[in-house]
This record gives structure tokens, sequence and C-alpha cells, in this order.
């Protein structure tokens, strides 16, 4: 059989976004697999160096589109640790629960993406409109749908509005009792099931060796997460568990976000009953004049996606030496991919892709 | 969470499920549809919703700091030939760039006087591809763009065609990314403070003149403000990144008496500082004054020297602010000066007006030898007119600046007023003379700066010489609290030193007892102070009257120049402005060749830093003038 050359992407609909795949194939087989991404590449690490610290964190969160906060969170935490801020109490907790709200956003995001690849079109729409409802409580509280910009240096730009605990709680108890039907129309679909099932498999040491996060390595049994094993924020004062699977196969990914989500409202929960009053804002300086002192630092946290970090230099200017941010995707989408989707199926891309939970604009930046 | 927590055991003992049991979600075509049906159903944006800009151009100052926020550079400052800029402010308004904007809001936090905010518009339907570039008003200075609810449509929604009362993201003081708040002024209690003259304000140290500095956003609104444009925003600058040199030496380019500026200065610029308008205006004359106080050795920190000499002489009547300033500028370029006053030292009016808790010698001289270093030669003790002659002076110099202020304190002029105490005679001898013995009861007439500074001393003298008893000062003002002229500090500190205001009173007499000592002051109500043209021209109610008990008084209703030096033919050809101050042309010469003038003769604001910037203007004019000539 003649080997062909098939360009997947970046207008594809089994694409996650701006990215795309050069497909080496024989027949319905993929020989070779090779990335190309740099669709969306905006250069915001060298555009950052050229804003000053405040200017900056407006900027961050375009990195990821679908869950821009943990973006915030992590500047924003970059910067307090290079200029020694601590932020108040009751901050942290905000940040925590616009955190999980994210998280909760980005899985139901995610399902839709899987669900609406792999044509299950009914609990893609579920989960869409379920995102929806938290957009609209994102709104509320920080005054935009997507990019919330939110979450800034010193703390939090506004304090919960009226009655948004209630709202969120209401959500909470709505997405809970739609579980069920979740279950029977995605997660345990005997066709999701089927097809879906030891796809894009990854061994427990393959996982390790290639520097998975997030999903990817806890579907494969190993039990790793930044908020417990070194707990940002608040994640030391709230209990949770770390859902793993232990298969590695598409699957038992998709089950890991499930699970996510429960934990993730079992966290917000937590947050709104424990949440102390008080200030949510520490005024950093004048942000035509602030300037912090030399150093570095590495700040990370646990994304939706996997471990988010950002290596930040400052060397006493008002703007950022060098930011670099490590974002899961990267590696997902460039090294692991290519690595699972040599031997697949032509038919299987969209779905190995997706459920490695790719994110294009945080593989470009 | 019980519920949750079982959902997710369920979820976790699950089994694959049957073929069949997705159908289970026909149930919800029973339901409710999520969905609305746009633009037939529209849902409102939340309350803070980020959106189109909202600008208030009334409230709005043109300080430009949105546009030096903004990352994406949207952000465009345009000048609007229409709008009359009041004092302090500017004439450009912000344009957004809709292309750029990316609806983040630091404009609104960063904004001084809190007119930017952002609405809950986000929808703009137009054909043309720039309409996206908006300068934006809002519902109260732009009434025919924005609509009410009955006639707004959304087939419409424009940026000019908006909803009104739809305010979106706005400013909070407490989310600012400015500080509102000064560092606080360390200062003496008043009740410790009013019983001697030890100086009120303890001024910045180091760490606070940082802090405070670090608050400037170098909108620079205050150096337009600032008669003698000093590069304020430079100088504080320095001073927040610990460059004190730096600092002074930006600060002596347009005034060579900081030290003293920086106790006194009327600080207008503070009344134009973008932070002001709704927090406290930084605090930049006690910046001035901790650069000038940090700094022990002037010299070695400026390293200026003059020009080399140019041959030419300036003679210099008056050492006070504009005199100094004069000296100082034209020394610099070469020539060679010599500055008369009739005083033992340097300063004029800052020598006798200020009493010692605002102003204290060692701070006068500091500037003042500073000058004579460079080799200003200053002849003290010499009066013109009586020492040395005007015509000789006139005769020996290339050019004369008469810096002489106002030293004739005015009278009230009312019956048994040559009973009274003269305000500059007053501080005079309570600041350099031998002292003054006072009374128990003393009455202030005057509603200004120097009837504070005279009320204020009284009542220190008066607890010094009285110590536990019951001592009484009290002011008598033309002024009600609205148009008291005195800086409202003053007036504050007096208040809380135990000084009584009584305004709105005019003195009608003074009233003397059998013996001929003062008993009080008979005033009457005022009725209004200016007349419609705004001049100076108080009316009374003639019968409402009110008697105030006093062993003395005291006038500070203001002071007149006293040009008794110049000989009668050359005065007359000196012309006055229709406001009776001396007329000079752009270059600070009067209309006498080779006699320029500057200061409170000329100027109408009667204070040390509008005498500088007299004094800047006619150091070129007198360069100028003898460069020329040669």
């Amino acid at each position: 059989m003649r080997e062909l050359e098939l360009f997947f992407g970046p207008q594809h609909p089994g694409m996650v976004g701006n990215f795309s795949i050069t497909l080496k194939v024989e027949g319905d087989r993929i020989l070779e697999a090779i990335p190309n991404p740099g669709y969306l590449h905006r250069g915001f690490e060298k555009l950052m160096e050229l804003r000053n610290w405040i200017q900056n964190f407006p900027f961050v969160c375009r990195i990821n589109v679908i869950e821009p906060d943990s973006m915030e969170a992590v500047y924003a935490m970059a910067v307090e640790s290079l200029a020694n801020i601590e932020v108040p109490e009751r901050a942290k907790y905000i940040r925590t629960i616009v955190l999980e709200l994210a998280r909760l956003a980005s899985h139901l995001f995610g399902a839709w993406a899987y669900a609406n690849m792999l044509g299950f079109d009914t609990p893609a729409q579920w989960a869409m409109a379920d995102r929806d409802h938290i957009l609209d409580l994102f709104e509320e509280l920080t005054g935009a749908r997507v990019y919330h910009i939110y979450i800034l240096p010193g703390g939090v730009r506004r304090d919960l509005p009226d009655g948004f605990e209630e709202k969120v709680m209401h959500f909470l108890h709505a997405l809970s009792q739609k579980l069920p039907d979740y279950n029977e129309t995605f997660f345990e679909n005997r066709i999701f099931y089927e097809r879906a099932k030891d796809i894009g498999k990854i061994k427990k040491e393959e996982a390790i060796e290639w520097a998975a996060t997030g999903q990817v390595l806890r579907a494969t049994g190993v039990k790793y997460d930044i908020r417990k094993v070194e707990p940002y924020l608040v994640y030391d004062k709230v209990e949770f568990d770390i859902p793993t699977r232990s298969n590695g196969d598409a699957y038992s990914r998709i089950l890991v976000i499930r699970d996510e989500m429960v934990e993730s409202a079992k966290i917000i929960m937590q947050c709104i009953e424990k949440m102390p009053k008080g200030k949510v804002y520490e005024r950093t300086p004048n942000p035509f004049k602030w300037k912090i002192a030399k150093g570095e630092t590495y700040v990370r946290v646990e994304s939706a996606r996997g471990e988010l970090g950002l290596y930040m230099v400052s060397n006493g200017g008002n703007t950022p030496y060098r930011a670099y941010f490590r974002t899961p995707s990267f590696n997902h989408g460039l090294f692991i991919l290519p690595k699972l989707l040599k031997g697949a199926n032509i038919a299987d891309v969209g779905n190995i892709m997706i459920s490695l939970y790719v994110v294009a604009p945080e593989i470009d930046r | 969470m019980r519920r949750i927590q079982n959902e997710k055991l369920k979820a976790q003992n699950s089994r694959r499920g049957s073929f069949l049991s997705p159908f289970k979600a026909i149930k919800f075509l029973f339901k409710k549809p999520r969905t609305f049906l746009f633009p037939f159903q529209q849902r409102d944006a939340s309350k803070r919703y980020r959106g189109f800009h909202l600008n208030d151009w009334e409230k709005c100052t043109g300080c430009g700091n949105c546009a030096d926020i903004c990352p994406n550079q949207a952000i465009t400052m345009v000048k609007i030939p229409e709008i009359e800029p009041k004092p302090g402010e500017k004439n450009e308004r912000p344009q957004i760039d809709y292309g750029r904007c990316c609806f983040c809001g630091l404009c609104v936090d960063i904004c001084p006087p809190g007119s930017l905010r952002l609405s809950r518009d986000y929808i703009h339907i137009d054909h043309a591809t720039d309409s996206f570039v908006y300068l934006p008003k809002d519902e109260k200075t732009d009434k025919e763009h924005f609509f009410s609810e009955g006639e707004y449509s959304i087939f419409k929604a424009n940026l000019s065609h908006r909803k009104e009362n739809f305010e979106g993201f706005v400013s909070d003081l407490e989310y600012t990314l400015f500080e509102p708040q000064r560092v606080p002024m360390k200062e003496v209690p008043p009740e410790e403070r009013k019983l001697s003259f030890i100086e009120q304000v303890l001024g910045y140290n180091r760490e606070e003149a940082k802090k405070e500095a670090e608050r400037c956003l170098e909108c620079k609104l205050c150096e337009e403000a600032c008669p003698a444009h000093l590069k304020i925003s430079d100088y504080i600058k320095a001073i927040y990144e610990g460059k004190e040199e730096e600092s002074l030496k930006k600060i002596f380019e347009d005034n060579p008496i900081p030290s003293i500026c920086g106790r006194i200065c009327m600080a207008h610029c503070e009344k134009a500082c973008s932070v002001g308008r709704r927090g406290e205006p930084l605090a930049i004359r006690w910046l001035k004054r901790y650069t000038a106080d940090s700094i022990k050795d002037y010299k070695k920190a400026l390293e200026e020297s003059p020009a080399p000499p140019t041959g030419k002489k300036v003679a210099v009547i008056g050492a006070g602010p504009s005199g100094l300033s004069v000296a100082y500028f034209l020394r610099l370029k070469g020539h060679s000066v010599v500055v008369f006053d009739s005083l033992g030292g340097g300063g004029g009016m800052m020598r006798i007006g200020p009493p010692l808790y605002r102003l204290p010698i060692e701070a006068i001289d500091k500037d003042v030898n500073y000058i004579a270093s460079l080799g200003v030669e200053f002849r003290f003790n010499t009066t013109v007119g009586k020492d040395v002659m005007f015509e000789d002076i006139l005769k020996k110099y290339d050019a004369v600046y008469l810096g002489i202020g106002t030293t004739i304190s005015r009278s009230i002029r009312v019956k048994n007023s040559d009973r009274c105490i003269l305000a500059l005679k007053f501080l005079q001898e309570n600041k350099i003379g031998k002292g003054m013995k006072v009374g128990k009861e003393i009455i202030v007439i005057g509603g200004g700066n120097v009837a504070m500074d005279v009320a204020r001393t009284a009542l220190r003298l008066q607890h010094m010489q009285y110590p536990a008893e019951g001592v009484v000062t009290k002011t008598v003002s033309l002024e009600d609290w609205d148009i008291m002229p005195a800086r409202e500090d003053e007036i504050e500190d007096a208040k809380k030193e135990g000084i009584q205001f009584n305004p709105g009173w005019g003195p009608k007499e003074v009233v003397l007892d059998d013996k001929g000592n003062i008993k009080g002051l008979l005033c009457m109500k005022v009725k209004s102070v200016f007349d419609e043209k705004g001049r100076f021209a108080p009316t009374f109610y003639e019968d409402k009257e009110m008697f105030l008990e006093a062993d003395m008084i005291i006038e500070a209703i203001g002071q007149a120049p006293d040009f008794s030096f110049i000989p009668e033919k050359l005065f007359t050809r000196l012309e006055f402005t229709e406001r009776r101050k001396v007329k000079v042309d752009e270059n600070g010469m009067t209309t006498i060749p080779k006699v320029f003038a500057g200061g409170d003769i000329v100027n109408i604001n009667l204070d040390a830093v509008t005498a500088i910037a007299d004094a800047k203007v006619a150091a070129e004019g007198i360069h100028k003038f003898l460069t020329q000539k040669s």
C-alpha cells in the first residue's frame, strides 16, 4: 500500500483548536505523526518583558483560553513570591473558589469537546449549557465571561458580590443532580465506552518518563497532584481526594476528569463554609513605579490539565526580565501525542488528542 | 454535599451501561429550554460587566494615566479644542481603539478622578470599519447618544447608540491601583506646640519620603499648575529612586530656595494633583522639604558653578524669594549680582512673616547661604532710599531688579483703629525682634494666611506669658467659611490649637474704656464681600452688631508696597495695571528702562512660588537685556 501524507487540522472538526498534525499514513494506519504548532503563537512571554508588573496581568489569561484563571493565579503568585507580598486570607479563599469553578468549567468544556467530536451531541450541549452557568457566575463576580482578569498580584480585584455564595451552591446542587444524566448518556454510555476503551494507552512508567501530569498521569494510577504535593492557596485547609484510574487509556482519563468535577464541587463548598471576612486586596505599589528586587522564582499550580508552572526572573526592574510558562499541553500535545498516534487508526486521531485534553494556545503561547 | 458524595460512589462503582440508557435523555424534550430567542429576548449583562467605556468629561482631568496603564496601547489622549481646561487640568480626553482594547479595566482602576468607567453595553453594529475608534462620553455630557430603556433599540446598538444609566465596572477607591492615602506627616500635637514656637511639622524620614513619592502617577498636572513650573514628577521620582542629589538638582533648575518653599509654599500643585481628586493629594511640598533637608551641603550635591564673568553688574532690591531667585539665576549666567535688603539677613518677607513654628530662621539661611556661596553679594541692613540712593544704584548698575514685596500693613481705618497693632510689625517683632507683651484677650482682624500666622503667634505668646491662665485668641473676618482666603490646613491647625473664629463680621469701631485702654471691637454683620464684578467691595448690615471683648487688637487685612525710595520724577514713569500692580512686559521689565520687577508688586497671587516664577522670567529678561546691549 502507498504511503500518504495527510494534513490533519487546523480546520478539522476533530481538532482541539488552532493546531495541526501532519500524518504519514499507510491505508488506515498511522506510521508517523508530526505535530505542527504555531497557529496561535502570540509571543506572550516576550511581550511580558515589555510590560510592567500590573500591565501583564490582563495578558497571561490569554495563554489558556479555556481555563484562564489558573494562568492569572500562577502569575499573581509568581509576582507575590518575587516581591514577598502576603495575600489576605479571604482573597486566598476567593482565589480557590475561582480556580475550582474554572476547573469545573474547563472539564465541562472538555466533556463537550470529547462528546461533540465523537458525535454525542446531546450530552455535549448539556455540558456547554452547564459551563455557561459557570460563565454567568464568573460574569457576576469578575465582569467578564471568558477572560476574567480578576486574580491580580496582591489579591483579587473585587470582593464577592451579594448573594454570590448562594448562587454557587445552587449551581453545584443543580449540577450534581445532572450527573446521573451525564453518566447515562456519556460517561457510562456503552457506545462511548467501546469507542474510548484501550485507546491511547499509556503505561505508568511511560507516563512518568514522558513527564505527563494531570489526568494523563493520574489515569495510569499515579496519585500526583500539585494541590496535595505542594499545597498552595488554601488547598491544605480543605478535604478532597485525588481520583485515579489504573488503565491509562482514553476512557480512564475522561473518568478521572468526571471524578475531579465532584472533588472540585467539594472544595468550593468547603471554601464557602470556611471563608473568613475581611480584605481581599492588599494594594501593591504604584504600577508605574513598582520595581521588584532581583530574584527568580518558579511557581506551580495544578491547572485543569496538569502542572502549570511559571518561571519568572526579575532583574530589579519594573518589568519581568524573563517569564517562561511550563504548560501541561505543551508536553502532552507535542511529545506524548505523536507517540500515541503511531500505529493508531486515522479515525482515532481526534479521539486520542482530545482525551489528552490538549488546548492549543497553551502550546503556542 | 452528601448527595454529591453519593453520586461519586455511584460513579466509581459504575459498570458499562446498556446501549439503551442514553435514550432517557428524551425526557429533556419536555423541559423548559435554557436558551432564549435573541434578540427578541435579552438578558442584561451583570452589574460589574466590563463593556464599552463611559467617561464623564466634567470630571476627567486629562491626566492620561489611562493611556499610560493600557497594556495594549488602545488609549490615545486627544486634544479637544472646545474644552476650556480648568486650572490644573488638560483639555485632553481619552480615545479608545476597540480594535485593541481587551476590556481589562485597568484604565478604570487607575483613573484618579473616577471619571472613566465601563458600561454594560457591548454591542456595536456599524458598516464603517473605523467606527470603533471612539471618544467615550456619558449620558451627562453626551445626551443625544444615550437612550432611555424605551427609546433604546438593540437593532441600532452602536457605540453612539447606548443605554443610559447602564454603568458596569466602576472605580472603587478600595481597589484602585494608586494609593489614595497620604503617608501621614508627623506633627507636634496642638496642646504641646501651642506652648512654644517649636516647628510644627517634623518632616519625612527617608522611608516615609520614598513611600510618599511612590504614590506619584507622573501625570504632571501639578507642573502645569505650579506658577514656576517645577519639574515635580522628576524630583519626586528621584526621591523614590533614592537619589536625593538628583532630586535637588531638578528642584534647583526652577527654584533655588527649596528649604523655604518646602515649608511655606502655597502648594498650588497639590490642588491640581490628580490623586487628590478623590484621595489625598501627594505631599509635594513636604517631599521638596525632605529633599532640601536631607542634603546637608547643597554645594557638594549640586556641583554648579557660575559661568565665566560677563562684566555686567545687576542690583537686586529686596532679598525675598523673587530677589534671591533672580540673584541665583543671574549669578549662574556669570553676571555679578548685589542684593540690597533692609533686614539683617536674607529671606525678605519670609524672614519676618511666617512664624518660627512654620519656618525657622536656619531653614532660610540654608538657602540664602548657598546663593551667597555662588558669589552673590548681599548688603543687609541697607535700606534703599536711606542708606543708599536709588538714583545711584540706577547709575552704577547695568540692570536693577525690584523685588521689594509688600511691606506696609493696611489698616481697617475705623474709629480708634490707630490703637491696633499692625500684622507685619507684630510678626517681625516676635520673629526676629525683641518680642512683644501681649494681652490676655486678643482679636485678630483678617481671614488670610497672615491673619492665621498672627493669631497662632499671638496664642503661643499668650501661653508663654500667661502660663496656666485663661487666655483667648479670636479672629474676625469679613469672609465666611466658604470664601476664607487662608489655606484650609492652616485654618484646621488654628482651630485645633483653640483659636476662635468669627467669620462674616466686619469691624465697625474699636471701643475704648474710660482710661483710654482697648475694651473690645464692635462688629457688624457682612452682607456681601464682593460686588457683581467680583471686586472687593464689602457691604454690611448696619443694624446687626456684635461686641467682642479684647485688650489687644491686631490688624491683618493685607499689605501694600512701599515705593517711597523711588524719586518722584522716576515714579511718575512707573506704570501700574488696573489691579494696582506694577506693569511689566514679557521680559519682566517695567516702564522704566533697565528696571525689572517681580514678586508681590507684580503678581496677584502674593506668594513665594509665584515670586520665583516672576524672577525666572525677569532673570531671562535681564540676561537678554544685558547680552543684547553689548
